[in-house]
């Protein structure tokens, strides 16, 4: 008996130091034959999907197509884009106005498409800018920026731009929790308790016109909102805020913060806020934000800036907000298609808690309260608690669901997702990712309708996957067959800046609305020339405007003389083309901006202070047809107080000179 | 020897042609679609009772490589005409219909075949003219090469196939050509057949 015992003794241990010493799998091993089958789209057909992705610390949208991973634009947003002349050019230099002044770059970190009926209806996208507190609204029909709205009371706008099932409102809640912009922000940073607040803003987006407008803010105690999720069916009406940081540290977070065991998901009853500020309850609050519209008849953006919001404090009204305990510092908050749960992930945790809608309800019905948190009654952890994911894998932090009852969950720390049953909240499946994923996304993963087809993970470390490019790398994003009961990983495609969150639509929702050109009998910009008469060069004291036009292959004018150093010179380009994906780009020898990219029937402006006497090249820059490389021009610079008269010629050449007899 | 009338269906035949030559008024002629690899999708020039239309616009930037000069319904006094000569045989075919002559038949048809002669090489004549006077100065010239598209089929012009055809007016147009010359050939028979006995 003894010596049997010793036998499986010895089996057990050989068995595990053989299963040991065994190198786990490497990812191409990960990898199965028919993958390349599935994400080969073959040349000249189209994607069944856009995939829209932050860019991350670039500030702009990516737009790719899945299966392929093919990039197919990247749509400048909070940042400059010389490329494209945003930011750049006259028309679009203030898109990019804040109360700050002029802010040439942002980090926007979350991608929203806009809702009917709790699912995508392919008209906007919207992004959110980390830094400085801003949200845009991007027109899926022109894949351009058509409008921004700055933040106020807030620093560091992160759990956005989240929106309600019929983009009633997008949400913006601040990470830092910052003074109020009317009080006295002189203070101590170690007073955060006292001084600082968090603040979440609630834009309303027109129904037909998609214009945004702070409704109203929602002044909180000071902690960090992190992420934030709309309910939809049964819970429409409701926001779910994570939020940490409710040690209320100012300092060295990392420890400060970790502290408590549970930290918090707020639920917000926006329909009840919405009737306070209905009837009068709301403060008017002396602030300063920008609001900036691209006019798409004019081509042209204004930025204007506010003076007020209407503000109400959680503490003044006890039905609006309740605090529910969520277990180590939580990221994701995450709403099931059918709205009943509410998936929170603690950064640190090694389980992952669902809420039930139904009974926080029931527990705020009953008020099975754990006392208050700053004024804010705060739910008993068990009576909001469906139930918790044992042992899915450590450090979850975001989950995005499938139309099958099934929740897939990001795990940074394990670097893998995992597949879970909602309903009996078992792990079904987990699959690797390379490395370290932050966000996923499913198709149509955050809808009332989601599509188990593909999945995205989105990967902060990259390191091996691709060819080496010295110590600065593309970030990974990896792609997952869904469709089957495994996860299947088929696709590995680089990515610019850095995408967080991104959302994955249907083609058919976006692709037969695209706009090809823009018309040039509707073009209103004040200084548009719509044929080559109209073009003209005219001054004002040392402004001199430039009436321009751009035709294959030759700009009008493209000789300008009486040019003076010291001068502010507008060159308003306008594209005459009417035929589809026929842009062409303007550029001036030593200008200190950037080129002009025109679309057809668009007008553009580039300024120019010329500050040399000489002659000064100008051509087209994106190579419109054969004799593209003939549209070129020249600029003559005369000294400041010449007598060179102001023209602007095309087809003039010398005269001839006298014959000789 | 009073003439026999002209049967009955002829009559209907001929009124129902006059009526559907209204349709011509509204509906393209002719159309001369180009095809160029970088044209996936394709270009459209089409030759209405009363104008140019489809990507006349498009077409002309195109041409001006060549030299072709730029298309403009009003350099074509035709569009002043046409309306009313389509208006004329709507009438005609009509009233032909009404008056049962055999000998207005016969006119009818004469004069709508020779006016579709006319028409065609009217049409010829302006391809001509167009794919033939260049600008000498133009940014590409070939030598030999002339840009007439084909007054019907399919020609190649450098990058561009033309396909040179009829539009839903002209066979609406060719096809009261046709049906007029049936009444035709069946009354000339009748009346042959008439004399003899």
């Amino acid at each position: 008996m003894k010596k049997f015992n010793l036998l499986l003794i010895t089996i057990s241990v050989l068995t595990t130091i053989g299963l040991f010493s065994c190198k786990p799998k490497n990812a191409g091993n990960a990898v199965s034959g028919d993958a390349a089958g599935k994400t080969y789209v073959a040349p000249g057909k189209y994607d069944e999907f856009y995939n829209f992705v932050s860019g991350g610390f670039s500030g702009q949208m990516s737009v790719y197509g899945l299966p392929s991973g093919r990039l197919f634009r990247v749509i400048p947003v909070f940042s400059v884009d010389p490329e494209k002349g945003y930011g750049y050019s006259e028309e679009t230099k203030p898109m990019l106005n804040t109360s700050h002044g002029f802010v040439p770059w942002d980090d926007l970190h979350h991608v929203q498409m806009s809702k009917t009926e709790g699912d995508y209806d392919g008209r906007w996208a919207f992004g959110n800018a980390n830094n400085t507190p801003r949200i845009a609204r991007i027109d899926l029909k022109t894949f351009r920026t058509d409008e921004i709205i700055e933040l106020p009371n807030s620093g560091g706008n992160h759990s956005s731009p989240f929106i309600t099932e019929n983009t009633e409102y997008v949400v913006a809640g601040t990470r830092f929790s910052v003074p109020t912009d009317d009080a006295n922000g002189d203070v101590p940073i170690n007073t955060y308790k006292q001084n600082f607040k968090g603040t979440l803003s609630f834009v309303s987006v027109g129904k037909e016109d998609g214009k945004m407008q702070i409704a109203f803010q929602i002044v909180c105690p000071g902690v960090d909102f992190d992420l934030s999720r709309a309910g939809k069916g049964k819970s429409h009406g409701w926001f779910f805020f994570s939020c940490y940081n409710s040690e209320q540290a100012n300092s060295l977070l990392e420890v400060n913060a970790s502290q408590r065991d549970k930290d918090y998901i707020l639920a917000v009853n926006w329909k009840k806020a919405e009737e306070y500020i209905k009837a009068g309850k709301g403060r008017k609050q002396s602030v300063k934000y920008a609001h900036n519209t691209y006019n798409d008849a004019t081509h042209t953006a204004t930025s204007e800036i506010l003076n007020e919001v209407t503000v109400i404090d959680s503490k003044d009204f006890n039905d609006i907000c309740y605090l529910i305990p969520c277990p180590k510092s939580p990221h994701g908050c995450d709403v099931d298609p059918t709205g009943e749960y509410i998936v929170g992930s603690g950064k640190l945790a090694a389980l992952i808690p669902v809420f039930s809608f139904d009974k926080i309800q029931s527990a705020i019905a009953s008020k099975s309260f754990d006392g208050d948190y700053e004024g804010i009654p705060v739910i008993k952890y068990e009576s909001a608690l469906y139930g918790e994911v044992k042992k899915p894998g450590l450090g979850p932090l975001h989950t995005e669901f499938d139309n099958e009852g099934n929740a897939y969950t990001s795990f940074f720390v394990s670097s893998e997702v995992v597949k879970w049953n909602i309903k009996d909240l078992k792990v079904v499946d987990r699959v690797p990712t390379y490395y370290s994923v932050g966000h996923l996304c499913v198709s149509h993963g955050d809808t009332k309708n989601p599509k188990k087809k593909y999945l995205v993970a989105y990967n902060k470390i990259t390191k091996d996957r691709y060819l080496p490019t010295g110590p600065e790398l593309a970030q990974s994003a990896q792609l997952f067959d869904i469709s089957g009961d495994k996860m299947q990983m088929i696709l590995d495609f680089p990515t610019i800046g850095e995408p967080h969150y991104a959302q994955i639509i249907s083609a058919d929702l976006v692709k037969n609305v695209s706009t090809k050109i823009y018309k040039i009998e509707e073009n209103n910009h004040p200084y548009v020339a719509k044929g080559e008469k109209e073009t003209k060069v005219a001054r004002e004291g040392n402004k001199v405007h430039v009436y321009m036009t751009a035709i294959r292959s030759h700009l009008t004018p493209d000789n300008i003389e009486g040019i003076k150093v010291g001068d502010e010179v507008y060159f308003h380009v306008t594209n005459l083309e009417q035929d589809w994906d026929v842009p062409h780009g303007f550029a001036i020898k030593g200008a200190s901006n950037a080129e002009l990219l025109i679309m057809p029937g668009e007008t553009s402006t580039l300024k120019w202070n010329p500050t040399k006497v000489g002659i000064f090249p100008m051509y087209c820059t994106d190579f419109c047809s054969a004799l593209h490389q003939e549209m070129q021009g020249y600029i003559r610079v005369s000294p400041a107080g010449s007598n060179v008269p102001l023209t602007g010629t095309t087809g003039a050449t010398a005269p001839a000179a006298p014959e000789s007899k | 020897m009073k003439s026999t009338p002209i049967k009955n269906w002829v009559r209907i035949a001929l009124i129902v042609c006059g009526i559907s030559l209204i349709a011509v008024q509204y509906f393209p002629m002719w159309s001369i679609s180009l095809d160029a690899p970088q044209y996936p999708e394709g270009l459209i020039l089409l030759i209405y009772a009363n104008k140019i239309g489809g990507n006349v616009d498009i077409i002309n930037g195109l041409n001006h490589y060549i030299g072709m000069k730029t298309l403009h319904t009003e350099d074509f006094f035709e569009f002043t005409i046409l309306p009313y000569i389509i208006w004329f045989f709507t009438a005609a075919f009509i009233i032909t219909g009404i008056l049962k002559s055999r000998k207005i038949l016969y006119s009818l048809f004469i004069l709508f075949v020779s006016f579709g002669i006319i028409a065609m090489y009217d049409f010829w004549r302006w391809e001509y003219n167009y794919g033939h006077n260049l600008d000498p100065n133009a940014a590409i010239i070939v030598p030999g090469m002339a840009y007439q598209p084909p007054l019907i089929g399919f020609k190649q012009l450098l990058n561009f196939g033309a396909y040179s055809f009829p539009d839903v007016g002209g066979w609406i147009f060719v096809g009261a050509g046709a049906i007029c010359l049936i009444c035709v050939i069946y009354e000339y028979r009748i009346s042959k057949n008439s004399k003899i006995k």
